[in-house]
């Protein structure tokens, strides 16, 4: 009963991705331009799949693993990073540079320093705090902090012209997406599922904590460093592809866990990211339909998402 | 057999553990006892693996367990810690039904189901099942720790104060239940419990820990006598043998006394 439960849950779930997902194909389609404009939508679809299930499942686990559900892979200060990788193209090679306008170089050249700093903040910086949250999250808000004011500080250096360049590259955005790119995310995505599920039963005896799984059998330290990496990995390819916008993770890894009210992964895996995309969908609408492009999906986001965030800070202060 | 040899443990520069060694006898029950910051629930992490030693090793049948595979050690030992929060939501059911992972890694099969609910017999849980375990009382919950740990199945099982939490009734069913185990299961198991008299009432030996070494360790009736529990416990302490148990009495003298006077009080009223 329980499981159907959850069972039919998932069902709807899909449901209303389907219907969110083909109401935003058809929406006020032009038949003039029918060829234009079914594919270009098609593409920020699968870009938004690719993305809202990265993050879903990056989120999931890496509070899994930290056990904490106010906690994102990000709280690192990812998305600053992101935004400092961003900018110090532009301020050391100029927007003109191909670093920032091709996309592939600018790509693989934030996968690989945004990868490189993930892992280091998660070996290094777990270790040495013991995975004391609070510590963690002072650090994350002072390296936030630290390279949020660089850029700024570089931001205000380069020209006006430049700033506006380098501006539509600090919002996720799922607009101008490279077909090469989302094809290599997939990709890693793909690879990095097949990791995750082959041995998803094991992320549930993890959530029992670090005693918990030892008594059970399972190699703790090892599980738990292979499944950073793997958090690592795709934290940094969704923020490469389309821009910082991990705080939907939280969001949404709440709203499944209200949801579903299980500690299952299978289930919390797969209604996240439904829920995920269902988000990335509407929040695509928002921006494209209602505010014809003239705001950014991010803001909309971490809107929605800030509002969610105080509540359930809130409700955990009253309980 | 499991024989720990010169296990220390060291934080910092404090020895809270200091070259303890013991052998675990099969098929008994070992009761751990000894004062708060004694070192019971650091020798029992570090007998099960959860905490690395600074020195020493422990062997089980002969073989240190840190070479041991981790899904064969968890069908030979279990380990129940003292205290357990999980902010997860899950029944009883589901949490009983991880002592199981190391047999069929999350896939259920008829006979794990099988051993779920005679766990769940045990600990007379049949009306909780289904309950999150997050909606339980203290003494619930606990035992359906103990459930789950019963359903691992395992030669030895290591328990960190279960009676913690129980009321008297299912204190004694519970170790009733181990006695159960080690009778007709052939279970080792190894206790750390607080109360000398279940102590001294339900197990065969007794090690006695003080500042992180071993007081003494011996049969119960080897340790359970009044000088030597009045060093470790640093209280007077009187054994009386009453219906063949040897019962230690740890009254404070003073309370006659005002009971004597509340008495007269009232009299007087
Ligand atoms: N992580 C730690 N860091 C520093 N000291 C510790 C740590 N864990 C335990 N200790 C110290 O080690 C000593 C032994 O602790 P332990 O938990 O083994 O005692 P215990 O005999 O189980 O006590 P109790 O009856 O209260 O459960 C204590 O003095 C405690 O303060
Ligand atoms: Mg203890």
């Amino acid at each position: 009963m329980l499981k159907d439960h959850k069972n039919r849950l998932l069902l709807v779930l899909s449901i209303v991705t389907v219907i969110v997902i083909v109401f935003y194909m058809l929406f006020q389609i032009d038949f003039d331009i029918l060829f234009y404009q079914l594919p270009s939508r098609g593409r920020r679809i699968l870009s938004i799949v690719i993305v809202g299930v990265a993050i879903a499942v990056s989120t999931v686990i890496f509070q899994t693993i930290v056990k904490n559900r106010i906690l994102t892979p990000s709280i690192m200060g990812l998305d600053s990073v992101y935004v400092f990788i961003q900018t110090s193209i532009v301020f050391i090679a100029g927007v003109s540079s191909p670093f920032l306008l091709n996309a592939h170089f600018n790509y693989f050249l934030s996968l690989g320093l945004l990868t490189l700093f993930t892992l280091f903040v998660f070996r290094y910086l777990f270790k040495l705090t013991k995975s004391n949250v609070f510590i963690l999250l002072l650090i994350g808000i002072i390296l936030g902090t630290f390279f949020g004011n660089l850029s700024t500080f570089m931001q205000q250096l380069i020209s006006p012209d430049d700033f506006l360049v380098l501006q539509n590259t600090l919002f996720a955005s799922f607009n101008v997406v490279n077909e090469d790119l989302m094809l290599l995310t997939a990709i890693i995505l793909i690879i990095m599922l097949i990791i995750v599920l082959k041995d998803f039963h094991s992320l549930d005896v993890l959530a029992l904590g670090r005693d918990g799984a030892i008594n059970l059998g399972v190699n703790y330290d090892r599980k738990v460093s292979q499944l950073l990496v793997i958090v690592a990995i795709l934290v940094s390819v969704s923020t490469a592809l389309v821009g910082p916008i991990m705080f939907l993770g939280l969001l949404v890894v709440n709203i499944a866990h209200e949801l579903f009210k299980t500690y299952k992964h299978i289930y919390l895996i797969i209604g996240t990211s439904l829920i995920s995309i269902i988000a990335l969908v509407v929040g695509q609408m928002i921006v494209q339909f209602v505010f014809q492009n003239s705001v950014e999906i991010s803001v909309i986001i971490n809107l929605v998402g800030g509002v969610y965030f105080i509540y359930l800070m809130l409700r955990r202060g009253r309980e | 057999m499991i024989s720990v040899k010169g296990i220390t443990k060291l934080y910092g520069d404090k020895k809270v553990v200091d070259d303890v060694s013991l052998s675990i006898a099969k098929g008994k029950i070992t009761s751990l006892i000894g004062p708060n910051g004694a070192g019971k629930s650091t020798v029992l992490s570090m007998i099960t693996r959860l905490l690395d030693n600074d020195s020493g090793e422990v062997l089980l049948e002969g073989d240190n367990i840190f070479t041991q595979p981790n899904t064969d050690l968890a069908k030979k030992i279990s380990i129940l810690k003292q205290s357990n929060h999980l902010e997860l939501k899950i029944t009883v059911r589901e949490l009983i039904a991880f002592g199981r992972y190391p047999y069929s890694k999350g896939r259920l099969t008829k006979e794990d189901n099988a051993l779920i609910d005679e766990a769940i017999n045990y600990m007379e849980l049949e009306q909780f099942e289904d309950r999150y375990i997050d909606e339980l009382s203290g003494g619930q919950r606990q035992r359906a720790y103990i459930a789950m740990t019963i359903a691992q199945d395992t030669e030895y099982i290591f328990l960190d104060e279960p009676l913690n939490n129980l009321d008297m009734k299912h204190s004694v069913q519970i170790m009733q239940i181990l006695r159960r185990l080690v009778r007709e299961r052939n279970k080792t198991i190894i206790i750390v419990i607080h109360d000398i008299n279940f102590a001294s009432c339900y197990s065969d030996n007794i090690v006695a820990l003080k500042d992180g070494e071993v007081a003494i360790s011996g049969t119960k009736n080897e340790v359970i006598k009044k000088d030597i529990l009045e060093e470790i416990y640093e209280m007077e302490i009187n054994i009386e043998c009453i219906m063949g148990h040897q019962i230690c009495i740890y009254f404070d003298e003073h309370a006659d006394a005002t009971v004597d006077d509340f008495v007269k009080e009232q009299a007087q009223i």
